[in-house]
C-alpha cells in the first residue's frame, strides 16, 4: 500500500472543524431574520432537487420561482420583494420534515411551497401543524386529508379520478383493470375506483401493484391480456410508466385495442416514454399545455422563454398558481401573518392558466376544472372532455353517496 | 500521562463538547439535526463493530434500524390513537387492529422490542448464513438484497406499516410534544448519552478476550477454526449486537425527526452508513462515530448550498478515501502522529501503525 | 392453464434480461474478485450510447449501438480498472465501496449531461411485431433480447475455451499466483477481463432500451438483481450464471403470476437465502486448494 497523500487528510480532518464553526454561526443568524423583516418577505421552496423525484419536482420549483419573479417585477407583496429560500428535499421524506423545520425556525419564512409525493406531504404535515406555519402543496393527491395549515392547489380525487371514471363510463367501458405503483396514492385511488364501480355497474377485473421503480411488466401485461378488460386505469408512478407502456405496446396493445387512463403522466413524462408507445392513450388532469386562454398563452410563452425547450404541465401550473394565490391572500390580509392569510385566502379567485380557480375556505382546497386528454403524436395532450366549470373540492367525497364508508 | 488516562480524558472532553457546549451554542432545531447525526452514529458504531472489528460488511443495517424505528413508531401511533385505529389504517381500509400491533400498545414491550427484534432476526440470519461459511462479498450482497426485500415488504403491506409514508405525525412522546423545543433538547441529551454509553460498552467489548477473538476471525477465519473456536458463533454474536445498536438508533430517530419510513432502510441509506464509517476510519470505533456525524453534517450543509453537487462530492470523497486512505480519517491522523513521533526520536516506527490489515 | 403456459416464455425472457445484465459481472467478480457496483452505470452508459446514436442512425440506432456500446462501456471499465481497481486486488469489500462512489459520480454526470428526465430510444420498426406462442404473445423485442443473450453466452464460451487469451483468463481465475509465475501477464489479463465484462454491461444497456426507461437511475434498478444471479450461480461460472438467471427468471415470472410483483421479489430473496444454505458458494464452485 502506498503512503496516503496529505490532501484527503486535510479534507477529512477539516470536516468536523467546519461542522463546529458552521453550527456556531447558525446560532447567531438563527435569532435574526424573519419572514417579513426588512424590505423582503422570505418564502420557502422545498422540493426534491436530487434523487429519484427530482425529475418531476425541479420543474415545479422552476415555475414557482417564475411566479415569484413575476410578482417581484410588479413590486412584490405589501411593497416588499419576495425572497425565495430554496431547499432540497432529496426525494427522502424525513429530509422534507427536517428542511421544513429549518425553513420555519431558522429562515422564519412567511410560507412554504413544496412537496410532490404524498409521503413527503405526510412527513411535513406535523411540522407545519405544530409550528402553526403554512404549506402550499401543488400536486394532485389521494384526498382524505384537510390540514388547517396546508393549502392544496392540485386536484383532489373528485376533481380528477371521479371525472376520469365518469368519462370511461360514458364511453361504455364496463370492465376495468387497475394497475398501480405500490404506495398510498394508487391504493387509495383504487379503493375509490372500486366503490365507484360497484355503484355504477362496472366490474374490476384485476388489481395489481408493482414496487416503485419496477421495470419488468411482461407478467402483468400477460395478466391483463387474460382478464380481457375494456380499459386499464393506470396509477403507476415515474419510471415504471416507461417500462409498462413499452412492454404493453410491444405485446400488441394500443389505444384502439385497449385504452389506458393514466393520472400520473403529464407532458414531461410523455417524452421519456416515447410518444409512439402512448399515442392516443387517455390522461386525466386539470391543465394541459394546450389549454386555451390568454393567461395560459402568456404562461407557456414566459416559461419557455426562461427554460429553453421545456413543456408545461399540470403540477407546474398548480405550483405557479399557489404562489399567486398566496400573494393575493397576503395583499388582501395586509400582513404575512399565517392566521390572517388563512382567513383572507377563503374565497379568493384568480384567472390562472387552467382558467378560474377559487380557494374553498372550508377545506383549503381549490375549485378546479377537470379535463380528460388524449396524447397526440407531437407529445402534447389534447383535451377531449372537460367538466365545463370548476368543480367544488370534496377531499372526503362527502357529497357522493357511493363513497360513504371510504373515509 | 498514560495512554489509557489520555483516552479517558479525550472521551470526557468530547462528552463535554456534546453535552455542555453544543446545547448552549446551538438553537433547538440545529440541536435536533445534531441529534439525528448522533442517531446515525449509534448505527455506525454497530457497523464499526461488525465490519471494522469483525470483517462482516453488512449492507443491510437499515433493516435493523427500521425494525427499531417501527417498534417505537408503532407504540407512539397506538398511544396517540388512544384506543382507536392509527390514522393511516383508517385511510388504508383496515377496520380492526392487526394482531401484530396489539402488544406494541404497551410501552415496556415496545421499548424491549426495539432491541430484541433486531437482535433475534440478526441472530437467525447469522446462524443460517455464518454456519454455512457464507462470507465476504456473498454476505455483503445478501444483506443488501435483504434491505431491498425488506423495503418492498414494508411498502407492500400498507395497512400494516403505513406503506411508503411510513409512520409519522406523532403527538405525544411520553407526555411531551415531540415538535416542541424542550422535547427536542431532551431527546438530544438522551441520544448523546445513549451514544456515549454504547461507545464505552463497545470499547470494553473490543478490548476483551472476545474482541481479540473477533479480530482474529476477521484476519484469518479458518485459522481460528483450527484453533478450536467456532467463528460462526463469534460472528453471529457480533452481528446481533450491531443489529441491536441499529435498532436503538432507529428508535431514537423517531422522536428526533418525527418519522420512520422505508426510505431510511433502503439499499442506499444502508450503504451511506457504511460509507460514513469508512471515511471516519473503520478500524476504530471512534472513527465510525466521527465519520457518521461528519458525513451527515456535510450532507445537510452541502445540500443547503449546492444540492446537485453532493453526489459528486460524496462519490469523490469516497473514491479518494478508499484509494488513498483506506483507514479513513483516523488512519490518516495516526499516520501523521507517528510521522511526527518518528521525527522526534529517530527509532523505527512500529510496523502495525501504517499497515492495512487484510 | 393457457396463461400458465404463457408464463413460460415470459420467464425465459426475464431470465434472458437477468443473464445479460449479470454476464459481465460474473467475469469481473469471478476472475478478479471485484464487486463492481458501477456495473449498473455501465449498463446506463450503453443505453445512453443508443440514445446518442439516434441522431445519425434513427430507427436502426439500437443495432449500431450494440458494438459501439460494448466499446464505450468497456473503455469506461478499463479506465476504472487502470485508475483505481488495480490497487485493490485482494480487498474485494473495498472495491464494492469504491465502485459505489464511482456509480454516484456517474449517475450525477449522466444527470448533468443528458438531463434528469428519461430520454426516448426508438426501437427499430422491425422489432415491433410479435409471435403467437403457447396461446400468448411473445414480442420480437423479447425474442431479440433472448437471441442477444444466447449470442453473448456462445461468444464468451468460445472466447474462454477456444482462444489463447481466454485460456490465460481461465488460468488467472483458477490460480493467480501460479499463472503469474508461469509467465501470464496477469495485469494485462485483468485489463482485458474488465474491458470485456464492462463492455457486456454496455450491450445489456442497449437491449434494455427496448423494454425499459432510459434515465440516470437506470443502473440502480438492475444492480441488485444482477448480483443475486452471480451469487446464486457461483463466481466466474458461465454455466452457473446461465442456469441461475433462467431459474430466477422463472421464479420471478411464476412468483408474480401467482402472487404479485412485490411478493415475487421477496420470494426470490427467500429462495436464494435458502439455496445458499445448501450450496453456500453458489451452483458451481471453482475448486481451489488455497486457504483463505
Amino acid at each position: 500500500m502506498r503512503k496516503p497523500f496529505l490532501r484527503p487528510l486535510a479534507a477529512v480532518l477539516l470536516l468536523p472543524v467546519a461542522m463546529l464553526t458552521g453550527c456556531g454561526g447558525d446560532s447567531k443568524d438563527g435569532s435574526s431574520g424573519g419572514g417579513a423583516g426588512g424590505n423582503t418577505v422570505k418564502v420557502g421552496i422545498l422540493h426534491s432537487l436530487s434523487g429519484t423525484m427530482s425529475i418531476s419536482e425541479v420543474t415545479v420549483k422552476n415555475s414557482e420561482l417564475m411566479a415569484i419573479d413575476e410578482i417581484n417585477a410588479k413590486g412584490g407583496v405589501l411593497g416588499k420583494k419576495i425572497q425565495p429560500v430554496v431547499e432540497d428535499g432529496a426525494s427522502d421524506w424525513p429530509t422534507f420534515a427536517q428542511k421544513a423545520q429549518k425553513l420555519i425556525k431558522k429562515d422564519k419564512v412567511a410560507t412554504v411551497f413544496g412537496g410532490w409525493t404524498s409521503a413527503s406531504r405526510k412527513a411535513m404535515l406535523p411540522v407545519f401543524e405544530r409550528n402553526k406555519a403554512l404549506l402550499w402543496y401543488p400536486v394532485q393527491y389521494e384526498g382524505l386529508e384537510s390540514s388547517p395549515y396546508i393549502f392544496y392547489t392540485g386536484a383532489t380525487t373528485n376533481q380528477q379520478i371521479v371525472p376520469a371514471l365518469d368519462y370511461l363510463k360514458e364511453k361504455g367501458k364496463k370492465r376495468i383493470y387497475l394497475v398501480g405503483s405500490d404506495y398510498v396514492f394508487p391504493r387509495t385511488a383504487n379503493k375509490i375506483i372500486k366503490a365507484y364501480a360497484k355503484a355504477n355497474g362496472m366490474t374490476i377485473v384485476g388489481e395489481e401493484y408493482t414496487p416503485l421503480g419496477h421495470t419488468e411488466y411482461s407478467t402483468l401485461v400477460n395478466k391483463i391480456g387474460t382478464a380481457k378488460p375494456d380499459a386499464v386505469f393506470n396509477t403507476l408512478n415515474g419510471d415504471s410508466n416507461v417500462a409498462f407502456f413499452k412492454q404493453f405496446k410491444s405485446a400488441g396493445f394500443d389505444a384502439a385495442k385497449l385504452p389506458v387512463m393514466s393520472v400520473s403522466i403529464a407532458e414531461e413524462e410523455v417524452k421519456g416514454i416515447g410518444v409512439a408507445n402512448v399515442q392516443g392513450q387517455l390522461v386525466a388532469w386539470n391543465y394541459y399545455e394546450t389549454t386555451p386562454g390568454a393567461v395560459n398563452d402568456a404562461f407557456v410563452k414566459a416559461f419557455q422563454a426562461k427554460y429553453k425547450g421545456a413543456v408545461t404541465s399540470d403540477p407546474m401550473e398548480a405550483g405557479y398558481n399557489a404562489v399567486h394565490l398566496w400573494a393575493a391572500a397576503v395583499q388582501k390580509a395586509g400582513t404575512t401573518d399565517v392566521a390572517a392569510v388563512k382567513k383572507a385566502a377563503a374565497g379568493i379567485s384568480l384567472d390562472t392558466p387552467e382558467g378560474k380557480v377559487t380557494i374553498d375556505g372550508e377545506n383549503q382546497h381549490v375549485y378546479k376544472t377537470a379535463r380528460i386528454g388524449v396524447i397526440q403524436p407531437d407529445g402534447l395532450i389534447k383535451e377531449v372532455w372537460s367538466s365545463g366549470k370548476p368543480i367544488k373540492p370534496d377531499p372526503y367525497l362527502k357529497t357522493y353517496p357511493w363513497a360513504t364508508g371510504l373515509s | 500521562m498514560s495512554a489509557r488516562l489520555r483516552g479517558y480524558a479525550l472521551f470526557a472532553g468530547v462528552a463535554a463538547l456534546f453535552l455542555v457546549v453544543a446545547p448552549l451554542a446551538l438553537p433547538a432545531f440545529r440541536l435536533d439535526e445534531l441529534a439525528k447525526y448522533l442517531c446515525f452514529a449509534i448505527a455506525a458504531l454497530g457497523i464499526g463493530l461488525a465490519w471494522g472489528q469483525g470483517g462482516m460488511l453488512t449492507l443491510g443495517q437499515g433493516v435493523f434500524f427500521g425494525l427499531g424505528g417501527y417498534a417505537m413508531g408503532m407504540y407512539l401511533k397506538l398511544h396517540d390513537a388512544g384506543g382507536d385505529l392509527p390514522d393511516f389504517m383508517v385511510w388504508s381500509g383496515v377496520d380492526k387492529l392487526p394482531a401484530l400491533w396489539k402488544p406494541f400498545g404497551n410501552p415496556v414491550f415496545a421499548l424491549a422490542a426495539v432491541v430484541v427484534v433486531p437482535v433475534v432476526i440478526a441472530t437467525l440470519l447469522g446462524v443460517l448464513v455464518f454456519r454455512q461459511r457464507v462470507r465476504g462479498a456473498y454476505f455483503a450482497i445478501l444483506t443488501q438484497a435483504l434491505a431491498a426485500a425488506f423495503v418492498i415488504l414494508l411498502v407492500g403491506q400498507q395497512g400494516l406499516t403505513g406503506g411508503t409514508n411510513g409512520l409519522t405525525n406523532f403527538y405525544d412522546f411520553f407526555g411531551q410534544d415531540p415538535e416542541a423545543d424542550s422535547t427536542q433538547r431532551t431527546t438530544y441529551f438522551v441520544t448523546a448519552i445513549v451514544l456515549g454509553v454504547l461507545y464505552l460498552l463497545a470499547r470494553q467489548l473490543v478490548k476483551s478476550r472476545f474482541g481479540r477473538l473477533l479480530v482474529a476471525v476477521r484476519d484469518g477465519e479458518d485459522r481460528v477454526r483450527f484453533l478450536g473456536y467456532n467463528p460462526a458463533t463469534v460472528k453471529t454474536i457480533t452481528f446481533a449486537i450491531s443489529a441491536g445498536m441499529a435498532g436503538i438508533a432507529g428508535a431514537l430517530f423517531v422522536p428526533v425527526v418525527g418519522i420512520i419510513s422505508p426510505s431510511l432502510l433502503d439499499v442506499v441509506p444502508s450503504l451511506e452508513l457504511v460509507v460514513a464509517v469508512a471515511i471516519g476510519g473503520r478500524y476504530t470505533l471512534a472513527g465510525a462515530v466521527l465519520g457518521a456525524v461528519a458525513m451527515n453534517y456535510a450532507k445537510t450543509s452541502f445540500s443547503e448550498q449546492w444540492a446537485d453537487g453532493w453526489l459528486y462530492l460524496e462519490g469523490a470523497l469516497f473514491i479518494g478515501v478508499m484509494t488513498l486512505a483506506p483507514r479513513g480519517a483516523v488512519g490518516v491522523y495516526e499516520q501523521v502522529r507517528d510521522a511526527i513521533a518518528r521525527r522526534r526520536k529517530p527509532v523505527p516506527a512500529p510496523p502495525t501503525a501504517s499497515e492495512v490489515p487484510a | 392453464m393457457e396463461s400458465l403456459l404463457n408464463q413460460l416464455p415470459v420467464g425465459l425472457s426475464i431470465g434472458a434480461v437477468l443473464l445479460l445484465i449479470a454476464l459481465g459481472l460474473t467475469f469481473t467478480f469471478g476472475q478478479m474478485g471485484v464487486i463492481n457496483m458501477a456495473h449498473g452505470e455501465f449498463i446506463m452508459a450503453g443505453a445512453y450510447t443508443a440514445y446518442m446514436l439516434q441522431d445519425w442512425f434513427h430507427g436502426q440506432a439500437v443495432i449500431v449501438a450494440l458494438p459501439v456500446a460494448f466499446v464505450v462501456a468497456g473503455t469506461l471499465g478499463w479506465i476504472l480498472e487502470r485508475a483505481a481497481i488495480r490497487h485493490f486486488y485482494g480487498r474485494p469489500l473495498d472495491t464494492l465501496l469504491l465502485t459505489w462512489g464511482v456509480s454516484l459520480v456517474l449517475q450525477q454526470a449522466a444527470r448533468d449531461l443528458f438531463g434528469a428526465p428519461n430520454v426516448q430510444v426508438t426501437a427499430p420498426s422491425w422489432l415491433s411485431g410479435r409471435v403467437e406462442l403457447l396461446g400468448g404473445n411473445l414480442p420480437y423485442a423479447r425474442l431479440f433480447i433472448m437471441g442477444l443473450a444466447t449470442a453473448c453466452v456462445v461468444g464468451i464460451w468460445a472466447y474462454m475455451n477456444r482462444s489463447r487469451q481466454g485460456r490465460r483468463m481461465r488460468a488467472v481465475m483458477q490460480n493467480r499466483e501460479l499463472a503469474a509465475v508461469s509467465g501470464v501477464a496477469t495485469g494485462r489479463v485483468d485489463q482485458l477481463t474488465f474491458f470485456i465484462g464492462s463492455g457486456l454491461a454496455g450491450v445489456a444497456g442497449v437491449a434494455l432500451t427496448l423494454i425499459g426507461p432510459v434515465g440516470p437511475s437506470l443502473g440502480t434498478y438492475y444492480i441488485v438483481d444482477a448480483f443475486l444471479v452471480v451469487v446464486a450461480g457461483g463466481l466466474g461460472q458461465l454455466r452457473g450464471a446461465v442456469i441461475a438467471a433462467l431459474a430466477l427468471g422463472m421464479l420471478n415470472s411464476y412468483g408474480e403470476f401467482w402472487t404479485d410483483a412485490s411478493l415475487a421479489k421477496v420470494i426470490v430473496f427467500v429462495v436464494i437465502v435458502g439455496f445458499l444454505q445448501v450450496r453456500p458458494q453458489g451452483l458451481f464452485v471453482l475448486r481451489s486448494r488455497a486457504l483463505t
